[in-house]
């Protein structure tokens, strides 16, 4: 199988530990995976922010990078969504426009073959216990659009269960947003910050050492707050957790 | 909509003061979050309730396509039950109809059971300027009332005042609009409900003339439907000799068979009831029994410019159930009265930019006021999908085009102010079409990375003056990708 890792934008610039750690357990996994280095951005934030004709381009550049590999795994729930619930909307829309099918095609082949990391495990490979070995209390934050637009559900929390060593605890409120937002957080930032807080003190209340979550945009705004707020807890891609192994933990 | 919210500020500096009133957090994290898993509980036991969700979706849209021909069948169903309709195209007729019809009883009070299309008209004002008393008779909308405040949830307008406030206000106030509160009045509910119970009475067995709103409307038979709680509703229906019912023209159903559906979401998604207490249903008048005269004023105000709209028409499937406040994070945090409107909330938030427009401050900032968190979607019991009519909005106030303003088709300009945003935007899409241009820009970055602030100055201190900054790493990923070839020859 030909795979891509469309790593992100935000990944790939402040985050590579989180594209390395992708690539190792892919690898370990044997799947092969590729990153075709002519790839950017999905878009969101432009789309997310109202402006979907600047969106555009960038959503037809992902796809022609992209449509010739049979899967593409993104560690971004955000970003996975916004290819596979938002491209086939912008499409509608400019369908809706009078601009012709010209957008919807283009954007057509990469829509169903794009999955959030975590999918592509369980789903496609059909594995929930990746072999990982992490020996610490993690508790799990679910990101919005992964919850609530790509539906992971439990996936998530079933490769968390099957890691040797580590110790899963429930976060209270864990469905509530953490208040990232793209540029919401800077639009709203007292409410954005103050949905940030709660998350944090939920997150510290259940005494773990990790927040674990499957999108590190919104682990930016959690992490930020966390070492703000001095809670001694870290923030960490479940990409990492589980990449780590007992010969090569990660922290 | 009311003349209260005139001027108001943008939503994020509306929500600052809210965010950091502690005593306001507190009751409305406590509200919100009780109600919200009552509605939990009250939704799981329904079997069906995805089919009924999108059931009502259904009826509803199908019933805003073929509006005109309902409507019309309505103005004939409630023409021949003995009752009179009027047209109103906006709240200023809306008012002057109301205000003459109350003129001509001769009466210079009136009974009102909680309705928001009155609230959206600013109704009460328009008949105070008249000479023309209004009184509030559901529990929370007279805690508003009474304290000279702003209502901020739809459902319960009182939500943001706790048990002391409310008992400092009926000690205070009462004795201004007619029965004093008792003496040594206490904060148990049982003796604030007393106490409400008891002023309202007088004014329920005195008044000649009600006005009210309605939850549903019977196209096929013209019967109009009010939900409660309190009874409030059920004396204000009957008692006086003529009623006078508000009600947005998206209220329609076609047929009482449709109502099945609906009195089974709307309590549960609202009180988390299995069934509401009070179902009233009235079909034009009846001899010798409720009231002589009946007046049902249809309201547009804005309704058919937002059904123009593909993206945005959904926002009139509502029901008002208020779900999608009582789960939103950022109605928790920020509080009703920061969304300028009677509708605070996620559906404040897309239905008061379509029915005022985008054109004033809080108008424009309120599609921005949500994290696109899609709580508010999930929990709807008609299915609107919040987050696409935000950003659909969010669209509409950057890029402008096309909308529709009192029936015509109008070209908006792109809102001012988003200027330096809009260059950012189009900076960043420039570079992301070119992925040489992202990458120079990234090793810059990584070259540069000691240097960085912990804090920023500008637009940045948004995010820094809360939350730190996360360290930019010495590479890129696609760095180390070229240079280890997908990490194949990393050497460890
Ligand atoms: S938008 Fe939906 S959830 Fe919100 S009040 Fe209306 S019907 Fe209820």
């Amino acid at each position: 199988m030909r795979v891509a890792l469309f790593l992100t934008c935000v990944n790939d610039t402040l985050y590579p530990d989180t594209g390395r750690a992708v690539v190792k357990l892919l690898n370990r996994l044997g799947v092969e995976v590729d990153f075709p280095v002519a790839q950017t951005c999905c878009g969101q934030a432009h789309y997310n922010t109202g402006y979907r004709y600047e969106a555009e381009p960038l959503a037809r550049h992902f796809s022609d990078v992209f449509r010739d590999y049979e899967a593409i795994v993104t560690p971004s729930g955000s970003c996975g969504a916004m290819v596979r619930e938002l491209y086939p909307r912008m499409g509608e829309r400019a369908r809706a426009e009078g601009r012709g099918d010209t957008l919807a095609t283009a954007l057509a082949p990469v829509v169903p073959k794009t999955y959030e990391l975590t999918e592509f495990l369980v789903d496609v490979l059909g594995v929930t216990d990746v072999g990982a070995y992490y020996p610490h209390t993690v508790t799990y934050h679910p990101t919005c659009h992964g919850l609530r637009g790509l539906g992971l559900g439990e996936r998530p929390l079933r490769l968390l269960r099957a890691v040797k060593g580590l110790e899963l605890v429930e976060l209270p409120g864990a469905e509530e947003c953490c208040g990232f937002g793209g540029t919401f957080a800077l639009k709203n930032a007292d409410v954005s910050a103050a949905m940030g807080a709660d998350k944090v003190r939920n997150a510290a209340s259940t005494g773990a050492e990790v927040l674990c979550a499957a999108d590190n945009s919104c682990l930016m705004h959690i992490g930020g707050t966390m070492t703000r707020l001095r809670t001694g807890m870290r923030p960490v891609h479940i990409a990492q957790i589980l990449a780590s192994t007992e010969e090569e933990p990660a922290a | 909509m009311s003349g209260t919210f005139v001027g108001m500020p943008a939503f994020p500096e509306a929500a600052r003061e809210a965010v950091h009133d502690q005593t306001l957090r507190g009751n409305l994290r406590h509200a919100t979050h009780t109600i919200r898993a009552k509605r939990r509980t009250a939704v799981a036991e329904v079997s069906d309730w995805a089919e009924l969700r999108e059931a009502g979706k259904r009826i509803k849209d199908h019933t805003l396509r073929h509006l005109d021909r309902y409507l019309v069948q309505l103005e004939e169903s409630v023409t021949a039950a003995g009752g009179t309709v009027h047209w109103a195209a906006d709240a200023g007729e809306a008012n002057r109809i109301v205000t003459r019809l109350v003129k001509e009883t001769g009466e210079s009070e009136v009974v009102k059971v909680k309705s928001m299309a009155t609230q959206e008209i600013g109704l009460n004002e328009a008949l105070e300027e008249e000479g023309i008393r209004a009184y509030e008779t559901d529990l929370a909308e007279l805690i508003v009332q009474l304290g000279k405040d702003r209502p901020s949830h739809i459902l319960v307008p009182a939500i943001h005042r706790n048990r002391g406030e409310i008992r400092e206000i009926f000690a205070r106030e009462m004795s201004e609009w007619g029965r004093p509160a008792p003496e040594g009045l206490t904060d148990t509910p049982a003796e604030l409900a007393e106490a409400a119970r008891l002023h309202l009475r007088e004014k329920f067995l005195r008044a000649k003339v009600g006005v009210s709103g309605a939850n549903f409307m019977v196209a096929e038979t013209g019967t109009l439907v009010v939900v409660e709680s309190e009874g409030n509703g059920r004396m204000c229906l009957t008692l006086p000799e003529t009623l006078i019912s508000v009600v947005g023209i998206e209220k329609i159903v076609p047929t009482w068979r449709d109502l099945e559906v609906f009195l089974q979401t709307l309590p549960r998604s609202s009180t988390a009831e299995r069934m509401n207490p009070y179902t009233s249903t009235w079909t034009g008048t009846t001899d010798e029994d409720g009231p002589r005269n009946f007046h049902l004023v249809l309201l547009d105000n804005g309704r058919t410019d937002t059904l123009a709209d593909e993206v945005g028409r959904q926002a009139l499937r509502c029901i008002r159930c208020s779900a999608c406040l009582n789960v939103c994070p950022v109605y928790e945090r920020a509080g009703g009265h920061a969304y300028g409107s009677v509708y605070p909330g996620p559906i404040g938030a897309i239905l008061s930019p379509q029915l005022r427009g985008t054109a004033s401050e809080i108008d424009a900032s309120l599609p921005y006021a949500s994290s696109l968190c899609g709580a508010c979607y999930e929990v709807c019991p008609v299915a609107i999908d919040i987050p696409e009519v935000l950003v659909h909005l969010r669209e509409r106030v950057v890029q402008g085009g096309q909308v529709t303003r009192e029936g015509n088709k109008v070209v908006l300009r792109p809102a001012k102010g988003h200027a330096a945003e809009r260059a950012a935007m189009r900076a960043a899409r420039w570079a992301f079409t070119r992925p040489g241009a992202l990458r120079t820009g990234q090793r810059l970055a990584s070259r540069t990375r000691r240097f960085h602030p912990r804090t920023l100055p500008g637009p940045g201190r948004a995010w820094t003056g809360t939350r730190d900054l996360p360290p930019v790493p010495a590479e890129p990923f696609r760095d180390w990708w070229h240079r280890t070839h997908g990490g194949k020859d990393e050497t460890k």
